[in-house]
């Protein structure tokens, strides 16, 4: 589909739905629309129903983490039109306290979409029929996914012949967990002063001190 | 006239009336039968892996049934943020083990839209040849395990030899197989040794027999069609409520695949139907599956006639490395060698959804770019994740043994719903 149909139809669906489409955005051909929180259930309603849209189907849900955002988690829908063939994604912000409306109402997929988001980023939604932990192992603590949630985890389990049952110990690493970085030193330097640049500076500007 | 059964207690002789009917005297005993739970799982041979499942049987009828899932739970995503994009190739072939290169798939696509490449076209005429044979790998294991479960044991013996000279294939072109890491993004890790293309023309013309041997002890065998006809029906409009794709959808009358609706790489050119099935029940999704074996088939051989020559892999650079002769010559090369093995690209920031038709349903990666060499977020839409969820409503009133002839007929393997 070409980004100006995208475009125009990104116009429409904030002509619809108003006041809380916050942004509409169209990048490497995919439509992406942001909205308000609360209005979350009637936009993913009028985007099934309407007939210009007619996004029958919730692909998926995921959130993603931006820790240095005042809110940091960033709800994202997939939708698709079996009608007019067409892809797009809302997206919402929301924190680890504030609640996001349960989507099940709307979409009977969205159950275990919004379970998985839950228990890997902690992302509460609110009305949810059952919102357990879905991946993790019974009894886990944390939500693993979160930028701050270190990879290696905090523990670990094994079967223990004594107890004749699996125990959870801390994490015990034989080795550092290395965290390769190797994004290169002089990409960042590309607008830093370094001692001496200032004589580049001057024969450009061919002016002397 | 009625007719009851009463049975003597002292002597166990039916006694009959006077006018030839048998009468009753004795009590009436009525067995109330309580609601109780089932634990299935996690280690089950009809469990395709580790599904543990609670339910509620009211005899042998399932009334809930809850799938706990994430026992194979080993972190790819969060595992894959800590990678450079080339690094996490090996991943998606670990996630769906039974179809790897179509994981791999979507993966690379993903990566070529963000940094906004396009892989040659002998490339993408060998990804999308191994697309198909992928997606006969894993309709082969999911029909015969399917007729396992239901307790035809013939299929899985033929149908695992067919696979293993598969596999041959995927040997002969990556060095594994099963774990392949032979894509990447801007093409594929080697050209295709010669002689493949003409060994795989040769199994495309045997490979029918042994779908019409197949079909033979399948199709219409009466105990198969017992156990798989209107058991699990799913409509249209629950398929779509549910996020079903892929066989899941089609069984259930919906004309769709990605493959000719939203067409990627060289797809469009190729010429193939879409099985679409009637009743949305087992039978049909086996149906699908086995039409779309035969439809593989065809690509296949389109793909092996039409091979254009060229390079295999995109010319660029700056995101897949020189060849090795050229890196004993040349400086320049030396050095993109080892800035791509150390560092890896830079992909522009940005996000994209970019979705594959995998054999089990539409794959989807969601891939979210800040600017550096690893991914910010990969979220992987497994399809087997949403079937999975279906199965409540699915099995439903069903008896316990179609509780597996549901989970066989969503072709569901751990490895890509667990993550």
């Amino acid at each position: 589909m070409s980004e100006q149909a995208l475009k125009e139809l990104g116009d429409v669906i904030a002509a619809k739905i108003g006041g809380d489409v916050l942004k509409v955005e169209v990048k490497l051909g995919e439509l992406m629309v942001t909205v308000e929180r609360p209005a979350i259930l009637a936009v993913l309603t009028a985007l099934r129903d309407d007939p210009d849209t007619r996004f029958e189907q919730l692909t998926d849900i995921t959130a993603v983490d931006y820790p240095d955002r005042a809110e940091r988690f960033e709800v994202v829908y997939q939708l698709l039109s079996y009608t007019h063939n067409r892809r797009m994604r809302v997206k919402l912000a929301t924190d680890e306290d504030t609640p996001v409306p349960s989507a099940v109402s709307v979409f009977s997929a969205a159950n275990w979409f919004e379970r998985e988001a839950w228990d890997l980023f902690g992302v509460f939604f609110e009305n949810h029929p059952d919102l357990r932990r879905i991946l993790t192992d019974y009894g886990f603590e944390g939500h693993p996914f979160r930028k701050d949630f270190p990879l290696t985890g905090y523990v670990e389990a094994r079967y223990d012949e004594d107890q004749k049952r699996v125990i959870y110990e801390p994490v015990r690493l034989t080795q550092d967990f290395r965290a390769f970085d190797f994004l290169s030193p002089w990409e960042g330097m590309t607008n830093v002063m370094l001692p001496g640049d200032e004589k580049a500076a001057l024969q450009d500007g061919s002016k002397k001190p | 006239m009625s007719m009851t059964v009463s049975t003597d207690s002292a002597t166990g002789v039916v006694s009959t009336g006077p006018n030839g009917a048998i009468s009753a005297s004795g009590p009436e005993t009525k067995t109330q039968i309580k609601p109780y739970t089932m634990n299935f799982g996690p280690q089950h041979p009809a469990a395709h892996g580790v599904l543990r499942l609670v339910m509620e049987l009211n005899g042998e009828v399932v009334e809930r049934c809850d799938p706990h899932i994430g026992l194979l739970h080993r972190g790819t995503e969060k595992l894959i943020e800590y990678k450079t994009y080339i690094q996490a190739v090996p991943y998606f072939d670990r996630l769906d083990y039974v179809s790897p290169m179509c994981m791999e798939h979507a993966y690379v696509l993903g990566i070529e839209n963000l940094l906004q490449i396009k892989a040659p076209l002998r490339a993408q005429y060998i990804r999308v040849l191994f697309s198909e044979i992928t997606r006969i790998l894993n309709h082969i294991l999911s029909i015969t395990t399917g007729a396992l479960d239901v307790g035809a044991i013939t299929p899985a013996l033929w149908g695992f030899e067919e696979r293993e000279i598969l596999m041959e294939f995927y040997e002969r072109v990556s060095g594994a197989r099963l774990h392949a890491n032979y894509f990447r993004p801007g093409g594929v890790a080697w050209d295709i040794p010669d002689g493949l293309l003409d060994d795989i023309w040769a199994f495309t013309e045997r490979f029918p027999k042994f779908m019409d041997d197949l079909e033979s002890l399948l199709t219409e065998n009466r105990i198969f069609k017992q156990r798989t006809v209107d058991i699990g029906i799913v409509t249209k409009e629950q398929a779509l409520d549910w996020a079903f794709t892929g066989p899941m959808l089609r069984g259930s009358g919906v004309a769709w695949d990605l493959r000719k609706s939203q067409p990627y790489e060289v797809y469009d050119r190729m010429e193939f139907d879409v099985p679409v099935g009637l009743t949305g029940d087992c039978w049909a999704r086996y149906l699908v599956r086995m039409e779309e074996m035969k439809q593989s088939l065809r690509i296949i051989r389109q793909c092996c006639k039409e091979m254009p020559a060229g390079p295999y892999k995109i010319e660029d650079r700056k995101v897949s490395p020189p060849p090795r002769g050229e890196m004993k010559r040349s400086m320049e090369a030396l050095i993109h060698h080892f800035k791509l093995f150390t560092e890896g690209f830079h992909v522009p920031a940005g996000e994209t959804y970019t979705a594959i038709e995998a054999p089990k349903g539409e794959f989807g990666v969601y891939l979210v770019s800040d600017g550096t060499n690893k991914p910010y977020r990969c979220k992987i839409r497994a399809p087997g994740f949403a079937h999975l969820q279906g199965l409540d409503f699915m099995s439903k009133g069903h008896m316990l043994a179609d509780a597996v002839a549901n989970i066989a007929s969503m072709d569901i393997v751990f490895g890509e719903i667990d993550r």
